[in-house]
């Protein structure tokens, strides 16, 4: 899905002649501008197209992988809002996604329709997301990791602890939501293939991304993003101009949130369980690498670095094997070469990889006097 | 009583460890602005190289030195090789670049090293000191490891307080522009300062494995704990460290006796909590936020 | 206007991919919709000369230590079938995939290895919460799903998972038999547990206070990976137990064991198979302190549990067999428990496949192991429970004690299942090694 969020204004522009922020009549007419609305919703269409192309002419196996690469994009697009728009880090976004797949884990076998659990775990997480975000409020970059690690560390624990209603180690099995008839049939009628249970995940996953993707990209482009950013950019000028900065970043928390949960949620019907060894650190610290990998703030940078997350590591694994390394040796090869592209990505394309690319395609058509603006977090 | 006294005991022995590895946090953040999290799999690795040379020489104090002599070194590539061509004001990518040490380098020790679990031989005994008709839980390896974490914190007091090395440290780290401008060779000291750290993550790792096993991941429970001590002291404060290492030690290991160990990250969490909130730069922090 | 005309590019661009998309469907489906993998003859990777299998374990990560070797012992017991001509004329392919102890990852990697490896058969997926998250599909996909590396009472639910199957005794049946062992042989001792706080600990406890609940004084759980068990310890010393009952692996017997010295807090240990490791725990105890611990003489006398020939007993011929296999096919390291547990994986799935006939279907080899599971011999000590009701493993262990560098047997082979069910000793004796320990088809 291809919705850059662009990093055009700078700070000083966003809270215009000290008007208050919150007075809703003036912030829904400018929640859209009308051309750039119309424009995400295109994308969106676009995005739909190039999901059901992918989907259609892949077999069930790339099916399943896009379905796991759909949760990983919906919670590496909140994080990218949170750390890239307004600059908070957080290494607890695998703990927030628990959240949302224990709640898969509790409603769906208690009948509840699909679309509505996930509708809860979005609105359970930004719960959890409020009460993290007003702790970590007051926090700034080490101290802010810092306590959102002790956050994804200790939160898999409570699911040990209450083991009766959360099923301990073993995890809450996750009923796996079939395809209904019309959507069956829906398929058939454009491809004639059928649809297996990965393909009618991947779908499900890449609505819910999509969906989320148009919500962010507008939050991002209307008044309260520019907020965001200026409060990124310069605290002190973001303060003068009346924005106060700790309700904005429990607002920027809150959201990214909701991101998680709702990729919790589907997380867990793809999984089919909701476990604590399932959201470990590595699942936070995964998410982080692919938002900095793709390019900090921006959602294509985040679909791009999830892609990386599900795609890389098995290409690695069969790498080795082809290459004639015994099984154990090449999957203790995936890690290696994971972390060491890590390492290459930030020393030779510290933007990301939309980052980099939008440097070059600048560089190109700007003036060549105008340097391309660097753009990096700060925490 | 005795109970307690030993839960007390173990936990001020872990405590120490903990303390010892949030030294090397602080002493990077000191020099760098950054946060190593690749520290606990630079220490792994240091210490794996210790078990080839304690199996084949038979002698844990120079296993020891080799973990001190190669986490130097390690610590001073790394800087030179890696964390200097991230490029200032980049502070996130800094974090990514000791992420991504940190996967590369446990996924190396498990390819050199094997995945399996190895014991890793103690300098001294490993039976409890008795106390009339009942044994306490400090062990002759604990009290060096003890020892060994305080003279690290008398040796890199002395160091910043009473050397000019350690005060051009202070300066490149502090301003490194104008540090420069006074004549400081501000790249080297900031190699200096990774590589001090290193060495005191490398005896962290000594300490912990000693009279224990290792393998690849071993340092990861360290690593959350290290890093929530060194948060929890403050990390510009090379004596907050040791107090949180400390306070962290004790608290888990009350927790894990008395109230469960499936609740230890939480009690870890509620004191990192409840600790910031109340002072969001730390304990021992002595500038009130300083803008970064 | 740009944009404008840039949007309207787009909108064309989509409604022609829709079209073109529309223009490949058939527009209507056929009514017999047949779908799935579960069609009863399913020969899915079966080749005239070749079985593709695939399994998933810890290989990378906190859990790799000592599971990452039980794959390889499979993989080496087959190569040596493969050389001895392989099963009805058919070699076997066996692969497995790292899943780092993550249920996400086995999910994925058991998704590799069912839709893009076409595997015939899952065999011994390591580990309750990682395999709990591919049971579903696996059944669902027409999967058959053998011997699952877990003594979890999960893989026992034939009515909902129909090609599901356990393998080793389960927890539970593991604790009833060392506990009423233990309330027979110390009716007075002042039991405690120290358990592993996951299903292990859980089903075992289930196991263990059915026969003593009046004796258990102190109950401590550790998080494997935290390596100070300190405050446990200490725990049980301060409630005087003087016989303690381990559920956990191997590392942290060598931690009690370590953490007892510290404290000079010596019960009686009883620990469970899994832990009770004496090559694997004493190499790992006989390295400390330099000589002062020189070699497992910490372990003697403690008392355990076993179900499979272990690795230190070079007399059992089964032992000396596997041996021999891994000096011919295996990767030079030392055969181990670990190993020995693989080995004894790939000959019962031998053993199946061979019961399934010359072509087996993935549905045939169900129907197999539910037939005739029961009478399926090898080297494991009590026989397993498969029926058409009953998916469980083996139903027993015996008794033992460690004296040295071996073991003594206290009781019999001992049988049981879950719940309330009796133990009772087992008449079968031991199974001879067939020639070249393959097995010849238990029908014929």
């Amino acid at each position: 899905m291809a919705t850059p969020v662009r990093p055009t204004e700078k700070a000083g522009s966003a809270p215009r002649s000290g008007r208050e922020p919150g007075r809703w009549a003036a912030l829904a007419a400018r929640l859209r501008p009308r051309a750039t609305f119309a424009r995400h919703a295109l994308l969106a269409l676009v995005a739909l197209v190039v999901v059901v192309l992918l989907l259609e002419l892949t077999g069930p196996f790339r099916n399943s992988q896009f379905a796991t690469m759909s949760y990983y994009a919906i919670a590496a697009a909140g994080l990218t809002v949170l750390t890239g728009l307004n600059g908070q880090i957080s290494l607890g976004h695998g703990a927030l996604m628990a959240v949302g797949a224990y709640t898969a884990g509790l409603l769906l076998p208690a009948g509840i329709p699909l679309l509505v659990m996930l509708v809860i775990a979005a609105g359970i997480t930004a719960v959890v997301g409020v009460i993290v975000g007003a702790a970590a409020s007051r926090l700034k970059g080490p101290y802010l990791a810092g306590a959102t690690l002790a956050f994804a560390v200790a939160l898999p624990g409570l699911a040990i602890h209450f083991d009766e209603a959360l099923g301990g180690e073993q995890g809450l099995a996750v009923p796996s939501p079939r395809a209904p008839g019309w959507f069956a049939d829906a398929v058939y009628f454009l491809s004639a293939n059928e649809t297996s249970s990965a393909k009618f995940l991947a779908y499900v996953g890449w609505t819910v991304a999509i969906v989320a993707f148009l919500l962010l990209a507008n939050l991002a482009a209307s008044r309260i993003g520019r907020i965001w950013r200026a409060v990124r950019d310069d605290e002190v000028a973001a303060e003068l101009a009346g924005i106060r900065l700790s309700r904005v970043r429990v607002l920027a928390f809150t959201v990214s949130a909701a991101c998680a949960g709702l990729a919790g949620g589907v997380l867990g019907v793809v999984v089919r369980l909701a476990a604590p060894t399932g959201f470990t650190i590595v699942l936070s610290i995964s998410l982080l690498t692919a938002v900095v990998l793709g390019g900090l703030g921006s959602l294509f940078g985040a679909v791009l670095g999830s892609a990386l997350l599900v795609f890389l590591p098995p290409a690695v694994t069969n790498l080795g094997a082809s290459a004639g390394l015994t099984d154990v040796q090449s999957a203790q090869l995936a890690p290696f070469v994971y972390g060491a592209v890590l390492i290459l990505v930030i020393l030779l394309a510290p933007g990301g990889v939309v980052g980099t690319v939008r440097a070059r395609w600048h560089a190109r058509t700007t003036a060549p006097a105008e340097a391309p603006e660097e753009r990096t977090g700060r925490s | 009583m005795l109970q307690f006294v030993n839960t007390l005991l173990t936990g001020l022995g872990q405590g120490a460890v903990y303390a010892a590895f949030a030294l090397a946090l602080v002493l990077i953040w000191r020099s760098t602005r950054v946060v190593n999290f690749a520290q606990g799999a630079m220490a792994a690795f240091t210490t794996y190289l210790a078990l080839l040379v304690v199996e084949s020489t038979g002698s844990w104090w120079v296993g020891l030195l080799v973990a001190l002599a190669s986490g130097l070194v390690l610590g001073a590539g790394v800087e030179r090789v890696v964390v200097r061509r991230v490029g200032p004001h980049n502070e996130l990518g800094a974090v990514i670049v000791t992420l991504g040490l940190f996967v590369a380098l446990q996924a190396l020790a498990s390819i050199l090293f094997s995945a399996q679990f190895r014991s890793f031989p103690a300098p001294a005994g490993l039976e409890g000191f008795p106390i009339g008709d009942v044994t306490i839980a400090l062990t002759p390896s604990m009290l060096i490891t003890i020892g060994a974490v305080a003279v690290v914190l008398l040796g890199l007091v002395a160091l910043f307080r009473f050397t000019d090395v350690g005060l051009r440290m202070r300066a490149s780290a502090f301003d490194g522009e104008v540090a420069r401008l006074l004549g400081v060779p501000v790249g080297r000291m900031l190699t200096l300062g990774w590589a001090l750290a290193a060495l005191v993550g490398s005896l962290a790792g000594v300490l912990i494995a000693s009279g224990s096993l290792v393998w690849p991941a071993y340092m990861d429970t360290v690593i959350v704990n290290g890093f929530v001590a060194a948060v929890l002291g403050g990390l510009d404060s090379p004596g907050g460290a040791v107090v949180g290492g400390l306070a962290m030690g004790v608290i888990l290991a009350l927790v894990t006796g008395y109230v469960g160990a499936d609740l230890v990250p939480l009690a870890a969490l509620a004191v990192l909590v409840a600790v910031l909130l109340v002072r969001p730069q730390g304990l021992f922090a002595r500038t009130a936020a300083r803008r970064v | 206007m740009r944009r404008s005309r840039r949007v309207r590019a787009l909108a064309a661009l989509a409604l022609g991919a829709v079209l073109a998309l529309a223009g490949c469907g058939a527009g209507g489906r056929p009514d017999s919709g047949s779908g799935g993998g579960q069609s009863e003859g399913s020969t899915v990777g079966i080749t005239a000369d070749s079985i593709k299998v695939g399994s998933h374990f810890p290989l990378t990560g906190v859990a790799a230590p000592g599971y990452s070797e039980i794959p390889t012992g499979t993989k080496a017991y087959f190569d040596w079938v493969n050389a001895n001509g392989g099963v009805n004329g058919r070699k076997i392919d066996y692969v497995f995939r790292d899943d780092a102890y993550n249920p996400t990852q086995t999910s994925q990697v058991v998704n590799e290895l069912v839709l893009q490896d076409q595997v015939f058969a899952i065999l011994g997926g390591l580990g309750t919460p990682t395999h709990g998250a591919v049971v579903d599909f696996l059944n669902t996909e027409g999967v058959p799903d053998l011997f699952v590396s877990s003594g979890s009472l999960l893989w026992d639910q034939p009515q909902k998972h129909p090609m599901t199957f356990g393998w080793q005794p389960d927890y539970e049946v593991e604790a009833k038999i060392l506990a009423d062992h233990v309330a027979k042989t110390f009716p007075q001792a002042r039991v405690g547990l120290f358990l592993q706080n996951d299903d292990v600990g859980t089903d075992a406890e289930r196991g263990i206070r059915r026969y003593l609940d009046k004796q258990i004084v102190s109950v401590q759980r550790y998080t494997p990976g935290n390596t100070d068990i300190g405050p446990q310890m200490s725990a049980l010393q301060a409630a005087n137990a003087d016989l303690v009952i381990g559920f956990n692996v191997p590392s942290y017997t060598a931690l009690t064991q370590l953490q007892g010295l510290k404290l000079n807090y010596k019960p009686q240990w009883v620990y469970s198979n899994i832990g009770a490791d004496p090559v694997l725990v004493g190499s790992l105890l006989g390295r400390f302190s330099q000589g002062q611990i020189t070699d497992s003489s910490l372990l003697n006398g403690i008392i355990t549990d076993e179900y499979l020939p272990r690795a230190d007993n070079p007399a059992d011929p089964w032992t000396a067999q596997f041996d021999a296999i891994w000096k011919a096919h295996g990767d030079g390291g030392p055969l181990t428990n670990f190993r020995i547990f693989g080995m004894s994986q790939g000959y019962a799935f031998v053993q199946a496949l061979l019961a399934a006939g010359p072509n087996p279907t993935r549905q045939g080899l169900v129907d197999a192991v539910e037939k005739g599971g029961t009478q399926f011999q090898g080297p494991w000590a009590a026989p397993y429970r498969f029926t058409a009701d009953k998916h469980s493993g083996m139903s027993g262990v015996k008794v033992v004690q460690v004296t040295g560098q071996t073991t003594k047997a206290l009781t019999p082979v001992r049988t049981t299942s879950n719940g309330d069910a009796p133990i009772q000793d087992e008449t079968g004796g031991e199974t001879p090694v067939p020639p070249n320990g393959i097995p010849t088809n238990p029908g014929a």
